[in-house]
């Protein structure tokens, strides 16, 4: 039994590693999908085309640039196993699957986690976002939280996407509706978090109790239901 | 199978011919014998349509998660479970999109506008839009088993997203009005005559989707069983070929 526990968690640290190690050596996070999220940021502004309204409603779209940019994250994560059948392979060889569920979504995890840091960045830079040391703190919370969250959802989901010809159109469809309670409350933290529209602080923490709900659910289903939902 | 054509048999043709009954007298109690509101007006003839239209979704949606849990739990895995989940999931979605518009006319009429971000509004789009991607990934392909695996988690993957998306909707904004028929504090205030319409509507739809599901599941026995013979004759052909 204890050996059953040990060994999952090494498939799962192994997992990740490997994804991780994929992305370290191709940098596609770095050279495409951040580059993507920073123009998504630059032609909101262009969108809105006022200073005021672009401070108010930074928050939300921190957070849609987020899930924009997790579609192809995401749709990355599943290439790299699809391409050789490497998903496959680890299912033939008889490997936990919910192992592999939470290896993957941790490694989408920490991309994810960078590329929201780099885009509260770019709202303090380009919209002129002001922050306090509580808010700061809270900003962080939030984004691990829903980071959970969303990883979760979109390692479920992006199995389902992943491999046959024209499932690539499916995620978002799939994923955005499932995410919208993460949008919602990552938002109303955020906005807390950045003062944004005179909200204060703890008006924020309600919000990360639903994010975190979220991310406790998901990543309990996602363990027991990945493996049924890829099985081919 | 053999001889039958069809998805009909002589029970669903008497439910069928009850429903027609059921619908042509809610027809004439909802437009024409039922009186006007006192502040909507006729406006309020919509709601015969629009409240059983999503009660009717409601258990569709319900029958998808039952059907699917039941598929997968069962120890056979018979596939009429895959198939009654997916037949009231098309017609869900269907009823659900029915409620919507009907709804939105009414809001024209009433609120002036025909989309308001309020809770109900706003999470009964996304069960809209959760459904028709439940529907899109059963046209996936693979095998029937494949499908029937997929769809069942994702069903009940639904049944687990909707209250949080609604709760986080409601969390967010809420200006609906109040249900006035299912509140348990309030006397019902509705005129005789406008709730026998309104209780009509719940039992006509629900027998209409009873209707709609038996025939859209054997539709969907046959395009199965289509699609396999298709691929048992397509191999002899490619055996023929090969033999020859």
């Amino acid at each position: 039994m204890t050996g059953a526990v040990i060994n999952k968690r090494r498939i799962a640290i192994a997992v990740a590693r490997k994804d991780l190690t994929i992305e370290w050596n191709s940098r596609i996070l770095v050279n495409q999908v951040a580059p993507f999220a920073a123009i998504v940021m630059v032609l909101f502004a262009f969108a809105l085309d006022n200073d005021g309204i672009l401070l108010r409603v930074a928050p939300g779209l921190v957070w849609l640039a987020t899930l924009f940019s997790m579609l192809v994250v995401v749709q990355r994560s599943f290439t790299v196993e699809s391409a050789d059948g490497a998903l496959d392979a680890l299912r033939v060889a008889g490997v936990d699957m919910g192992a592999i569920f939470v290896g993957k979504a941790v490694a989408l995890m920490v991309q994810l986690f960078v590329l929201e840091l780099m885009l509260v960045a770019t709202a303090v830079v380009l919209y002129g976002v002001e922050m306090t040391l509580a808010g700061f703190c809270e900003a962080i919370v939030t984004l691990v939280v829903a980071t959970i969250g969303l990883g979760s959802v979109g390692t479920l989901y992006g199995g389902l996407a992943a491999g046959a010809r024209g499932r690539e159109t499916l995620l978002p469809l799939l994923l955005l509706p499932a995410v919208a309670p993460v949008l919602i409350g990552a938002t109303r933290a955020t906005e807390a978090a950045f003062g944004s529209g005179g909200a204060t602080v703890s008006e924020g923490w309600p919000w990360i109790g639903l994010l975190l709900v979220f991310a406790v659910l998901f990543s309990a289903v996602g363990t027991v239901a990945f493996g049924p939902l890829v099985d081919e | 199978m053999a001889g039958q054509s069809g998805t009909g048999t002589s029970a669903t043709r008497r439910l069928g011919i009850l429903v027609i009954f059921l619908l042509a007298t809610l027809a004439l109690c909802g437009l024409w014998f039922s009186a006007e509101d006192v502040v909507q007006g006729s406006t309020v003839r919509i709601m015969y349509v629009h409240v059983p239209s999503i009660w009717t979704a409601y258990i569709a949606f319900g029958l998808t998660a039952l059907c699917s849990g039941v598929y997968l739990s069962g120890k056979n895995r018979s596939l009429a479970w895959d198939r009654v989940a997916g037949a009231s999931g098309e017609i869900g979605v269907l009823f659900v999109a029915v409620s919507l518009v009907t709804g939105s006319m009414w809001g024209r009429l009433t609120w002036g506008t025909y989309w308001v971000w309020d809770a109900r509004l706003t999470s009964t789009a996304f069960l809209f839009i959760t459904y028709v991607g439940y529907l899109a990934v059963r046209q996936l392909g693979g095998t029937h088993r494949q499908r029937a695996r997929r769809s069942s988690v994702l069903a009940l993957l639904a049944i687990l997203e909707i209250p949080l998306v609604h709760f986080s909707v409601t969390l967010w904004r809420s200006l609906h009005q109040e249900a006035t028929v299912a509140n348990p504090n309030a006397k019902v205030e509705l005129d005789g005559l406008m709730l026998f319409s309104l209780f009509l509507g719940l039992v006509a739809f629900t027998m209409l989707f009873a209707w709609l599901v038996l025939h859209r599941q054997r539709g969907m026995m046959l395009e199965d069983a289509f699609s396999d013979r298709g691929l048992d004759v397509a191999i002899t052909a490619r055996r023929n070929e090969a033999g020859a």
